[in-house]
């Protein structure tokens, strides 16, 4: 009642004191609000056109460098072409040792990479409460995912092939990869453990689980799709990178197929590096340059493809 | 420990940080009797509760001081093994919280993670609880289906089953209804009835009916403070304490 009271009091010297100068008391019943809907109106109008121009911006742009692509490279784009050995000093045949070359450094990668990113995130999410400690890790792993991916070249040439003296081999590339894409499956697997609900948590411990137990037979097989999705995009991120094979991996030509962790090999980003700058025919050699390029176009994509299958399945079955 | 009390606390404080939750609280909690707390939003009493089987051990930056007793045994005690003590104190949460797994497999787990290995056993605990649960008829045709499929009131009392298929001593209710219509908390309240010959059950609700209905003993907590305590029925016809008067008819809360 004390409060009504005020608040009524307040009303009354406002009306009096406030409104006493040159302008008039507003009429009882006016709108305090402003009628010009046209203004409102064309700001709306202009910000969705805005808005859309930008949307078809950049589609012209990945539409253009889908075109160049496959215009350059759609004419040597066979069978052949993915099956057979280069011929001729590289102006004629296929790019299979390339393709045999980024499968090998892709997979080793995710073998190096994703137990350890995974026990990382585990880690970081499943046992450390929230403190200072854990932040600075955070920020160290998101730092590591913006350093320039020649840098973990460097850092492949350094350690991997003459510290430990692999040599420029499958193991190196492939260690050197994996260190590339380590943040980006460590954050996909900390976000996919964060969407767990705790409720699923908390009902396992309180059947006398211990934490171990609830991560292995609860958390993760619920997570799994969110980091299986993470997997996936690393995947397509290794098979494209060149700088860090540059140094530690890649061959710009060999006859050999790799039969060791310690052979260097062939990869397809930087056969295509080496296609357009090191090529002794630039004229055959660009076009299986773009060839090669289609094929690594079409590769990730179609990676990325199935990641975004394997998320909406999931999300399906939970909706 | 002596005079059919299973459970104690004594002196408990606890803190979030350094914001108390609960101050000096005191309880003895029956055996084979239901017990139910009661209070407005944000009295403490679902942090209390959580203290019974240490779920709150989960909470970064939390203390607790004072004891807790489980037979006479204090359940915060270095030497104790806490995965034993929420065995033995079950809980069922506000949210029905079945696994996204089938219907037998959500029993099965909690089988399973304490060590039992005999599929005859783990059918046959499974069938029991079910049943112990009053849930048995409504799914016994469909086991192997998800669990996610049935009907909030079904996967509460699933949660039940699963509770009391690990053989736990005491139970422990947080807001079991708050998310069901009132068929399936009537079913509960029930359920609840006939639980309370074999187990030992503390409920948290904000539905004093339910309280009254339900339980020999209630606590009134206010602002982290247990307030009184005592029969159900002593508290709801003759509170001692106004604020407790207050509160059960409605004057706030």
């Amino acid at each position: 009642m004390r409060l009504a009271k005020t608040a009524l009091n307040d009303g009354h010297d406002l009306f009096n004191g406030g409104y006493s100068g040159r302008a008039a008391p507003p009429r009882p019943g006016a709108s305090p609000f402003s009628k010009a809907g046209w203004n409102k109106q064309a700001a709306q109008k202009a910000g969705f056109f805005l808005l859309f121009m930008c949307i078809l911006l950049t589609l012209f742009f990945l539409g253009s460098i889908v075109y160049f692509i496959f215009a350059g490279g759609g004419k040597v784009l066979t069978w052949g072409f993915l099956t057979q050995w280069p011929r001729n000093a590289m102006t004629e045949g296929g790019i299979f040792p390339a393709l045999l070359g980024t499968f090998y450094l892709t997979l080793g990668a995710i073998i190096a990479a994703l137990p350890l990113g995974l026990a990382c995130a585990i880690y970081l999410c499943e046992y450390t409460p929230g403190n200072f400690a854990l932040n600075a890790i955070r920020i160290g792993i998101n730092n590591l995912a913006g350093v320039p991916s020649v840098v973990f070249g460097l850092f492949g040439l350094a350690v991997f092939v003459k510290f430990f003296g692999f040599g420029v081999s499958v193991l190196s590339g492939s260690l050197t990869l994996g260190i590339l894409i380590l943040p980006g499956i460590i954050s996909a697997s900390q976000e996919a453990l964060i969407a767990v609900p705790n409720s699923l948590r908390e009902a396992s411990l309180a059947l006398g689980a211990t934490q171990w137990q609830t991560i292995r037979k609860i958390v993760l097989p619920q997570a799994l799709p969110g980091i299986l999705t993470g997997v996936i995009l690393s995947v397509g991120r290794a098979a494209g990178e060149t700088a860090p094979i540059l140094f530690t991996a890649a061959a710009f030509y060999t006859r050999k197929y790799p039969d060791s962790p310690f052979s260097e090999v062939m990869a397809l980003p930087y056969h295509i590096y080496a296609l357009m700058t090191e090529g002794t025919h630039p004229r055959q050699q660009t076009a299986i340059a773009y060839g090669s390029a289609l094929v690594l176009l079409i590769l990730v994509l179609f990676i990325s493809g199935t990641a975004v299958f394997i998320r909406q399945r999931q999300r399906s079955i939970n909706g | 420990m002596d005079n059919g009390i299973r459970m104690r606390a004594e002196g408990v404080n606890f803190y979030y940080g350094s914001r108390p939750a609960l101050k000096d609280v005191n309880l003895d909690i029956q055996r084979s009797q239901v017990t139910s707390i009661i209070g407005p939003s944000g009295c403490g009493k679902s942090t209390f509760i959580r203290l019974l089987n240490r779920m709150n051990d989960l909470v970064p930056k939390s203390r607790l001081e004072g004891k807790i007793l489980l037979d006479g045994e204090d359940i915060h005690a270095p030497e104790t093994d806490v995965v034993e003590i929420r065995r033995r104190v079950g809980m069922v949460f506000q949210k029905p919280n079945p696994f996204p797994k089938s219907i037998y497999e959500n029993i099965k787990y909690g089988l399973e993670i304490n060590g039992l290995r005999d599929k005859s056993l783990i059918e046959q605990r499974v069938v029991e609880s079910l049943k112990k649960a009053a849930l048995w008829d409504e799914v016994k045709g469909r086991l192997y289906e998800s669990a996610l499929r049935l009907s909030g009131g079904q996967q509460q009392r699933l949660c039940i089953a699963r509770c009391l298929a690990v053989e736990p001593e005491v139970i422990l209710f947080d807001e079991p209804c708050a998310s069901l219509d009132p068929i399936s908390t009537s079913r509960i309240e029930e359920l609840l009835m006939e639980l309370k010959r074999d187990y030992t059950i503390v409920i948290v609700t904000h539905n004093m009916q339910q309280a009254a209905r339900v339980s020999g003993n209630t606590a009134f907590f206010l602002l982290g403070e247990m307030v009184e305590f005592g029969r159900t029925q002593d508290i709801f016809t003759k509170p001692r304490d106004s604020r407790t008067e207050a509160y059960i008819t409605g004057r706030f809360g």
